[in-house]
């Protein structure tokens, strides 16, 4: 019954391609199966909408929607049934084709990423041995999309934006791989597959996640920043900066290009979300030895869930960013920080099993965050907290 | 030869064509682009994944964005009115072909300059990432550091050329 519960889209794609002639099985099924991911995340990108509209509200002291519906739960359905129907406008200046490839291209390559997920057991799309580097490969060329909008608009702030979108999405590309690459070193593998079975392992019932090694807490972290950096999200979001470019590489946008722009933007939060899912949090294994009769894929769509949480709860939280302060954050914090991170991956490596490399490591990392601490406050003069206008 | 690689071949050279006959430099760039990913379509259906998604990664998401980031900051992206073409295309023809004849030549008898195959050509290896890292680790460790010094020394570069110039300033 528990191994049902787990494997029941397998086995239901299994029984719905057994009426299928024998040659035509295997493509059906690959079929199948991309189907399922195209309507499962743009659904779980609605809820995730309604969910931040919603929580921005409660931070922000008001309501959010609340008129479609019951506490406004299809206010969603009402801005697609929007978008779809609002005029599709193209500048008069605008490179036709490039304005319509630009959110085409990046909703393609957005999903593209899904297929090497294992989004539960048994449930990897295509289960390569170099997974890991083609979800860089893949989000690397979406890059391309949002400098292709910014350009064929031929509006300044599509451009500005565009400019500042690619300029910060190379330089946090370098801490994204560096962080993920020590997880590479530990597991001796590419194959996000073989990363999940490394931490699907349990001892006293406490599972061997990543996050829980000190270079994997620390990692997961410089992976967070820099994973909100890739996506354009707040506190990184200048490329949209509303306050200085109206809406940065997407404003000459409208109707469905809008909304594919927007999908794509959250469906790829929630593919790198997944992807630090993976590489940290285990992937689909569950958080207590006791708590395995749960689906597998349930944890993982949970885990995904809840850093959307963490991405909107950090949106509600944080200021953006100034230009030049998201650069040095990229290449004098993160990237020497995830430098040593793996170097601690390496320590922690060769030092085989035993307590001493837990103490070596954190002490390591420890000491090097706290002096650095230290050394950025004794720079900065924090007095008495003052008052500017609200004496 | 399957219909795939057809469809890859077609889109690398139509790729790569309209790079050259577009008038536009950035559309140029973007075909390029394309050129670039049907070159990586081409290594993945060789079997070589970590050759094609390094060809992804590095053409697609550095090269390519880096040419275009150098036209917008260069020069304007756009239209020149008059031709872009080389006026005497005579040369730049006889250069590809030859360069073509070589690389040709040069992977057609490749076979034999392998050793110990005796110029049969052999069955493909059966590559994986391990190897690569081994072999990069080990054997090939030499040029590894060469080409990392390198890239120091041009990032050093970079970062002393965008450097301000305070001294001379006052």
């Amino acid at each position: 019954m528990i191994e049902k519960a787990d494997q029941i889209f397998v086995i239901l794609a299994h029984w719905l391609v057994s009426f299928l002639p024998a040659w035509l099985q295997h493509p059906a099924i690959v079929l199948l199966a991309v189907v399922g991911i195209i309507v499962t995340f743009p659904a779980l990108f609605a809820i995730t909408v309604l969910l931040e509209r919603k929580g921005l509200g409660r931070m922000q002291n008001r309501f959010g929607p609340n008129r479609v519906g019951p506490l406004g739960i299809f206010q969603p359905v009402a801005d697609g049934l929007k978008s779809l129907t609002k005029e599709d406008i193209v500048p008069l200046s605008a490179d036709a084709v490039v304005h319509f490839l630009a959110p085409v291209f990046l909703v393609v390559v957005v999903f593209m990423g899904y297929a090497v997920l294992p989004i539960g057991r048994n449930m990897t799309l295509v289960n390569m041995d170099a997974g890991l580097l083609f979800f860089f490969a893949i989000g690397a060329s979406s890059e391309l999309s949002v400098f292709m909008a910014g350009w064929s608009s031929r509006n300044k702030y599509s451009l500005l934006g565009a400019m500042r979108a690619v300029a910060q999405m190379i330089s946090y590309e370098v801490p994204l791989l560096m962080s993920s690459v020590a997880v590479v070193m530990i597991t001796g593998s590419l194959s996000l597959g073989k990363i999940v079975d490394a931490q699907n392992q349990y001892t006293y019932g406490l599972p061997h996640w990543y996050i829980f090694t000190p270079w994997g807490f620390a990692g997961f972290i410089l992976f967070a920043i820099a994973a909100t950096a890739e996506t354009n999200r707040s506190p990184f979001d200048l490329p949209e900066g509303e306050s200085e470019l109206v809406a940065g590489y997407f404003t000459e946008y409208s109707g469905f290009k809008f909304a594919l722009f927007f999908l794509g933007e959250y469906v790829g939060m929630m593919g790198i979300s997944g992807l630090g899912t993976t590489l940290f949090l285990g992937g689909y294994s569950a958080p207590f030895s006791f708590l395995n009769w749960v689906p597998s894929w349930i944890w993982f769509f949970s885990k995904i869930m809840l850093s959307m949480c963490v991405f909107i709860w950090v949106r509600g939280t944080l200021p953006r960013l100034r230009q030049d302060q998201l650069m040095n954050f990229a290449w004098k914090f993160v990237l020497p920080l995830s430098l040593l991170n793996l170097m601690v991956a390496g320590i922690w490596r060769f030092m085989g099993d035993g307590l001493l490399r837990w103490v070596v490591c954190s002490a390591i990392l420890l000491l090097v965050y706290v002096l650095m601490a230290r050394a950025g406050m004794k720079r900065e003069h924090f007095g008495p907290r003052s008052y500017r206008y609200a004496e | 030869m399957s219909i795939v690689f057809y469809i890859i071949a077609g889109l690398s050279v139509a790729g790569a064509l309209a790079a050259v006959l577009l008038k536009n430099t950035v559309h140029c760039a973007l075909a390029l682009t394309v050129a670039f990913a049907g070159l990586a379509l081409m290594f993945l259906e060789l079997d070589a994944q970590f050759a094609g998604f390094a060809q992804i990664l590095v053409y697609i998401g550095a090269v390519a964005i880096l040419v275009v980031f150098a036209i917008l900051l260069t020069r304007g992206s756009e239209t020149p009115k008059d031709t872009v073409y080389s006026r005497n295309p005579i040369i730049g023809l006889v250069t590809a072909a030859g360069i073509f004849a070589m690389l040709g030549w040069a992977v057609l008898h490749s076979a034999q300059a392998l050793p110990g195959s005796g110029g049969t050509p052999m069955a493909a290896p059966t590559v994986t990432v391990m190897d690569i890292g081994n072999s990069l680790m080990g054997r090939y460790v030499l040029p590894l550091e060469i080409v990392a010094l390198l890239l120091t020394a041009a990032l050093i570069g970079a970062v002393i050329v965008a450097m301000h110039e305070k001294e001379s300033a006052k």
